[in-house]
C-alpha cells in the first residue's frame, strides 16, 4: 500500500511538476474556450478544470492522466444552459458523478469493451467537428482583423513548437495577442465581452434548482448523455496513456474517479468534464507519469487565474479560436480517409452514421448509440450468414457447411438444401461449423428427417466436441419413430 | 569486434538494408548479440489505440512491422532479441542504447514517416549527436 502511494506519487517528482506546470498552461486557454462553448462564464470551465484535475489526482485509476473540463462535455451542455441555465448544468453535473459512481461500482468500464473502434473512429471525428463548428461564429463575417489574429494563432501554434519546446505554443500565441491587442487598440471581441471573471477560489453551494421530479427529469437525460461520453472519452484516453507509459490501468476505479470528481465539482460551480486526449498526451510527452502531475497542473491553473485572472478577460476571442481550430484538428482522425478505403464497407458505413448523427443532432451520445446499434446489426446479420456448398463425390451428395448455426442463421441453413432427392447418399460436412444452440440442432434434424423421408442415406461429418455433445444430447434424427411434426 | 549490437528498426526498406549490414557484422563475432528496437512514437498513440479493437491487436501489429526484419535475421543465424519501445523515436533510442551500454548502434537514414522526417529532421541524425556509441547510417 505504502509502496504503491509511493510509485504512484513520488517516483518521479522532478518530471511530474515540469509537466503539469506546462499542461496548467495549455489548459487556461481550453478552459475558457470550453466555457464559452456551453454558453457559461469562463469561471465555470475554470474551477471544473481545478478541481476535477485535483481531485482525479486522488481517486482516478490512471496516474499521469489529465482530467478537465472538456469540449465533448460542453457540446452536450448547450441545450440544457441555453434552456435553463447555468444552476441546472451544475445540477447536471453532480447527477453525473452520481451515475457515473455507479457504473464505476457495477464495472460497466468493461461494457465500453464491446464498442467498435469504428464508432470510437466516429465518435473522436464528430467531435472535432463540432469543436470547429462552435467556433465559426466567433470568427465568420466578424472584422478582417479577427481573421488575421486567427491566422497568426494558427501560424504560432503550428510553426513555434519546432523551436521552442518549453513553453506550449498555444500560451505563447495567447500572451502574445493578448499583449498586441491591449497595445494596438484594434477592435476585437475579448473574453471579457462574453463573462467575467473572478480572482477567488471555489467556494461550496447547492445548485439553486427547485427539488422536483420536474427538475430530475430535465437534468436527467443530459447527466445520462455526460456521463456516457464522460467515460467513453476518459477509457479511450487511459488506453492511450497505457499504451504511451507501457503500463496498465484500472477502468472501474477511473470511471468511479470521474464520477466521483464530477459529484464535487458540482457543488462547487464547475461544470462536468472528463479525461482529455490532448492534454495527457502533452503531460506524458513532457514526462509527467504519476498523480502528482495531474496535482500539479490543477493547482497551478488556480494559482495562475488568482494571480493573472484580471488579465484573462482581455484575452481576443480569435487567438482563442484559432486555439480551438488547432483542437479540432488535433482531435480529427486524418487516417480515417485512408480507413474508409480499406476496412470493411459495414465499418465505413458504423463511421460514418455515427459522425452524420452526431452533426444532425449535436449530441455525441446520441451518434455512439446509432453507432453501436448499427454495428450490432451488421454483425448479426454476417454471422448470420451460412454457406453450404454442395458437390458430387463417388455417387455421394457432399454438403460442406460454413459458418456459425444458431437462432439466426437456421433458415438460410435450411434453404440451401435440395431435398428433390431419392434413395440417395447424402454426407454433410460440419468440420467449418459451430452449432451454438437448440435451433441449430433442430435444424439439423429436420434435414436429415426430410432426407429419411425419400429413403436417403445422411452421414454427418466433422462436428466439433462442444457442437457435437449439443447435437447428441438433443438431436432425435437417430430415433426411428421421430418425425418432423415434432418440432 | 562488437558483441552488443542494436539495430533500430521500422519495417522499411532503409531499415532492412541496415539489417544487412547487421549480419555481415555479427558473422564477424560468434558470441555476437543483436537487440532489434522498435519504438512506437507518442505522436502516433492515439491513431494506433484507435485504430486497434485490443491492446493485444496492437501488440500485434507492432510485432508484424518487424516480421521482415525477424526473417532476415534468423536466414543469417543472427542471435537476436526485439524489445518494443514507447516514445519519441530519437531520444528513445539514444536513452536505451546509452543505458544498456551497446557497442554499435545501426540504424536505416530514413524511416516510414518521410513528412515528419522533413519538418522535424530525421530520427537518425538526432541519434548520431548523442549516442554515447559508433553509429552506423545504412543509406
Amino acid at each position: 500500500m505504502l509502496e504503491t502511494i509511493k510509485v504512484n506519487w513520488f517516483s518521479n517528482i522532478r518530471g511530474d511538476v515540469l509537466a503539469g506546470i506546462v499542461v496548467a498552461l495549455a489548459l487556461i486557454p481550453e478552459a475558457i474556450a470550453f466555457s464559452i462553448i456551453a454558453g457559461v462564464n469562463p469561471m465555470v470551465g475554470l474551477y471544473a478544470s481545478f478541481l476535477i484535475a485535483v481531485i482525479i489526482a486522488f481517486v482516478g485509476g490512471r496516474p499521469g492522466m489529465i482530467s478537465a473540463a472538456t469540449g465533448a462535455m460542453a457540446l452536450l451542455m448547450v441545450p440544457l444552459v441555453t434552456e435553463h441555465g447555468v444552476e441546472y448544468l451544475l445540477a447536471a453535473t453532480i447527477l453525473t458523478g452520481v451515475i457515473q459512481i455507479l457504473f464505476g461500482v457495477f464495472k460497466v468500464a468493461k461494457v465500453m469493451k464491446f464498442i467498435p473502434r469504428a464508432v470510437m473512429i466516429g465518435f473522436v471525428n464528430a467531435l472535432a467537428i463540432l469543436i470547429f463548428m462552435a467556433q465559426v461564429p466567433h470568427f465568420l463575417g466578424i472584422s478582417n482583423m479577427t481573421y488575421v489574429f486567427v491566422a497568426i494563432t494558427l501560424v504560432i501554434v503550428y510553426v513555434l513548437p519546432r523551436f521552442l519546446k518549453a513553453i506550449p505554443a498555444p500560451l505563447i500565441a495567447i500572451v502574445l495577442l493578448t499583449a498586441v491587442a491591449i497595445f494596438s487598440g484594434f477592435k476585437l471581441n475579448t473574453v471579457g465581452d462574453l463573462g467575467t471573471i473572478t480572482q477567488t477560489l471555489p467556494s461550496f453551494f447547492i445548485p439553486n434548482v427547485p427539488f422536483s421530479l420536474e427538475t430530475l427529469m430535465i437534468v436527467l437525460p443530459f447527466s445520462f448523455a455526460l456521463a456516457i461520453v464522460g467515460l467513453l472519452e476518459s477509457l479511450l484516453t487511459a488506453t492511450i496513456v497505457d499504451d504511451m507509459t507501457g503500463t496498465d490501468s484500472d477502468k472501474n476505479k477511473e470511471s468511479r474517479g470521474q464520477g466521483i470528481a464530477n459529484f464535487v465539482t458540482g457543488f462547487f460551480g464547475g461544470m462536468a468534464g472528463c479525461a482529455m486526449i490532448g492534454q495527457s498526451v502533452i503531460n506524458v510527452k513532457s514526462g509527467g507519469r504519476g498523480r502528482l502531475s495531474t496535482l500539479v497542473a490543477g493547482l497551478f491553473l488556480m494559482f495562475l487565474i488568482i494571480v493573472l485572472g484580471g488579465l484573462v478577460i482581455q484575452i481576443p476571442m480569435p487567438a482563442l479560436v484559432g486555439i480551438m481550430i488547432m483542437v479540432a484538428i488535433g482531435t480529427f482522425d486524418w487516417s480515417s480517409f485512408t480507413y474508409l478505403k480499406k476496412a470493411p464497407i459495414t465499418d465505413s458505413i458504423v463511421m460514418v452514421t455515427t459522425v452524420l448523427v452526431v452533426v444532425i443532432t449535436h449530441d455525441l451520445s446520441k451518434g455512439v448509440f446509432a453507432g453501436v446499434i448499427l454495428s450490432a446489426i451488421f454483425f448479426v446479420a454476417k454471422i448470420s450468414k451460412v454457406t453450404v456448398e454442395k458437390k458430387l463425390l463417388n455417387e455421394t451428395i457432399h454438403y460442406t457447411i460454413e459458418g456459425q448455426l444458431f437462432f439466426a442463421s437456421v433458415e438460410s441453413f435450411l434453404e440451401a438444401f435440395d431435398f428433390n432427392v431419392k434413395s440417395e447418399q447424402i454426407v454433410i460436412d460440419f468440420s467449418n461449423t459451430h452449432v451454438w444452440d437448440d435451433s441449430g440442432v433442430g435444424a439439423i434434424d429436420k434435414v436429415v428427417l426430410k432426407y429419411y423421408e425419400n429413403h436417403n442415406q445422411v452421414t454427418l461429418e466433422g462436428l466439433n466436441s462442444t457442437s457435437k455433445k449439443l447435437v447428441d444430447k438433443l438431436a432425435i434424427y437417430n430415433n426411428k419413430d421421430a418425425k418432423m411434426s415434432s418440432h | 569486434m562488437y558483441q552488443k549490437i542494436l539495430l533500430a528498426a521500422d519495417g522499411s526498406e532503409h531499415s532492412l538494408r541496415a539489417t544487412k549490414e547487421v549480419i555481415n557484422i555479427a558473422s564477424l563475432n560468434l558470441n555476437a548479440k543483436v537487440t532489434v528496437v522498435l519504438v512506437a512514437d507518442f505522436s502516433n498513440a492515439k491513431n494506433d489505440v484507435l485504430h486497434s479493437g485490443s491492446t493485444v491487436e496492437l501488440d500485434m501489429k507492432r510485432r508484424k512491422k518487424l516480421i521482415p526484419v525477424e526473417e532476415l535475421l534468423k536466414q543469417g543465424n543472427v542471435n537476436y532479441q526485439v524489445e518494443i519501445l514507447h516514445g519519441e523515436p530519437g531520444p528513445t533510442i539514444n536513452e536505451y542504447v546509452n543505458r544498456e551500454k551497446h557497442e554499435l548502434l545501426v540504424i536505416g537514414s530514413r524511416g516510414l514517416n518521410t513528412l515528419q522526417e522533413m519538418l522535424l529532421g530525421s530520427v537518425s541524425h538526432k541519434v548520431v549527436k548523442h549516442a554515447d556509441c559508433p553509429v552506423l547510417i545504412v543509406k
